[in-house]
């Protein structure tokens, strides 16, 4: 298999309405990463596409829907979907192609428009479950999240106001992201002060409804050195599905992740992730997620990765800096532009371009993760300078 | 390259609600009313008939010697047909749970007018494999004295009003 990099990224603004269609949105993230280095449409030789539930936009065929936004026309074009966990597959599934060697080039656009369902895109969710033995208790993402979080913190004896802390870092980090829907400077007070969603998790555990887009290019090692002088090499790739019986699965760890991530690792070459990887961007649509995340990454010991964000290991300027975007809690969360902009937050870190996030001390490895379909799906990336 | 404010300012266009449902921006609304009947196979078929008789029903791997519920008809780890079926306890203790104070639209309830939160829960049911959980909401407990582990028994719909649903359960309460 031929090595695979990335060379150019584009991303737009994230907000929880624009006015711009799914497929300007599209268009705006792929323009940015073509321009970002220096390629043309035509210069492409495939596109992949990834966008979570047709339900969000009402728009059946989505992906074929968005594909002139993509600049697909008249290419070798696929759409890919995993809910939550579809912006970080994104990358995987333009490695195929690339690393196959079928196409030397290939673009890959995430985009997601949740706010076309209102009043709340939550509703759209109810057929996600099983339809005799689930969806007849009235079901919601909400709850099933609240009840994992709750597992989560009662195997481990893990406090609230210790979780909270995720908010607070990854808000605060999103401060100097300019694509960033929710950057604020919060207290843990403010976080267990607000609003009970469905206890153990409160309005600011929750990262928000968003659009979005976000694009990066992939390029044979060949291509790559040509066009950039620093190419971000995607050195792993992983993804696993677990079980849809979700209540018979011990959801106090993700399995699914650690499947997902032992062979992201095992392609590249990684034996102690804690010790080889610098930087992680942990899938965070909820705080304690981001913790589980980081658990099931192998980044932290199970049961030890709340201690280790108490004494600032995953701070910007810690030992292991994770969502120094500022994640999904603070950037947004337009589903699958969300997992890909945390793809292009490593690569722009790896590449030194980061601007006023820049982590310190060089890294030169990463990994990023996302999460969906009825909570069991892993998909990973390793990313090296 | 840096990503910039400057760069990504003009690609998109912020918008609320309020701008798109009073007008100001022109919007075409659609209320999609789809129906469907969902078949249940013979395991959730004979799992809901007989709930409809009060009773809960599992099935067995005869590899794993795993009691499954809801019953399948094939163990997904042993990936091998299921053997019997097993009558389980209307009993359990709780694994995990929530107290939702929204909707499943994500509708606040009116909880300081009274409204009761969700307590909705995976309870380990008893004489089925440990760990074999099913979803149900909980009742007649205060849900903030709810706990992991908590013993807990099915309420039954009365004979007359059961229709073959999960629903036939109304909630499981707690037992001493």
């Amino acid at each position: 298999m031929r090595r695979v990099a990335i060379v150019g990224a584009g991303l737009t603004k994230f907000y929880r309405n624009t006015q711009e269609t799914p497929k300007e949105l599209a268009y705006e993230a792929t323009k940015m990463a073509l321009d970002s280095c220096e390629m043309k449409l035509s210069d492409i030789d495939c596109v992949v596409h990834g966008t979570a539930p047709d339900a969000f936009d009402g728009v059946h065929m989505k992906g074929e829907y968005l594909s002139d936004g993509s600049g697909a026309f008249r290419k070798p074009y696929m759409r890919h979907f995993v809910g939550g966990g579809t912006g970080v597959l994104s990358p995987a599934h333009g490695w195929f192609h690339v690393a196959s060697g079928m196409f030397d080039t290939c673009l890959v656009v995430a985009e997601e428009k949740m706010s076309c369902a209102y009043p709340h895109p939550a509703g759209a969710f109810i057929t996600i479950f099983d339809h005799t033995t689930e969806q007849a208790l009235y079901p919601t993402l909400i709850y099933i999240f609240a009840i994992e979080m709750n597992r989560f913190m009662t195997t481990h004896g893990y406090r609230k106001e210790d979780i909270a802390l995720v908010a607070v870092k990854n808000k605060k980090n999103a401060m100097d992201h300019p694509s960033a829907q929710l950057p604020a400077e919060i207290t843990v007070q403010d976080v267990l002060n607000s609003e009970i969603m469905a206890w153990p998790v409160n309005r600011l555990d929750i990262s928000p409804t968003s659009d979005g887009a976000a694009c990066i290019i992939l390029a044979a090692e060949h291509v790559a050195r040509r066009v950039t002088e620093k190419p971000i090499w995607l050195d792993g790739v992983g993804w696993s599905l677990d079980t849809a019986y979700w209540c018979t699965r011990d959801l106090y760890y993700p399995d699914y992740l650690e499947v997902a991530a032992r062979q992201a690792y095992k392609m590249a070459g990684i034996k102690e992730p804690s010790k080889e990887i610098h930087i992680a961007e942990p899938y965070d649509p909820f705080t304690y997620k981001e913790l589980h995340h980081i658990e099931g990454l192998m980044l932290a010991p199970r049961g030890k990765s709340v201690q280790m964000l108490v004494d600032g290991h995953f701070n910007r300027d810690g030992n292991l800096p994770t969502s120094p975007s500022g994640g999904l809690l603070g950037v947004g969360n337009p589903i699958a532009a969300a997992g890909l902009m945390k793809v292009i937050e490593l690569y722009l870190q790896l590449k030194g371009t980061a601007g006023k996030r820049q982590v310190p001390g060089n890294p030169t490895c990463g990994v990023a993760n996302a999460w969906g379909d009825l909570m069991q799906v892993g998909t990973v990336v390793v990313l090296r300078s | 390259m840096e990503i910039t404010k400057k760069m990504v300012e003009k690609t998109a266009t912020k918008l609320t609600a309020e701008e798109i449902l009073e007008g100001k921006v022109l919007s075409v609304k659609w209320e999609p009313k789809l129906k469907y009947a969902w078949d249940n196979g013979p395991a959730i078929g004979r799992y809901l008939a007989e709930l409809k008789n009060g009773k809960i029903i599992a099935k067995k791997c005869d590899k794993c010697h795993r009691i499954m519920i809801p019953p399948r008809m094939f163990c997904e780890l042993c990936w091998v047909p299921s053997g019997e079926w097993v009558y389980v306890k209307d009993t359990g203790i709780v694994n995990t749970w929530i107290i939702g104070h929204v909707d499943w639209k994500a509708k606040r309830l009116d909880i300081k007018g009274g409204v009761r939160p969700i307590t909705l829960s995976i309870i380990e049911i008893d004489g089925a494999s440990k760990g074999m959980g099913i979803l149900h909401h909980l009742g007649e407990v205060d849900p903030w004295k709810i706990h992991r582990g908590m013993k807990v028994k099915a309420v039954w719909k009365p004979p007359e009003e059961r229709t073959g649903s999960i629903t036939d359960i109304k909630y499981f309460k707690p037992v001493k």
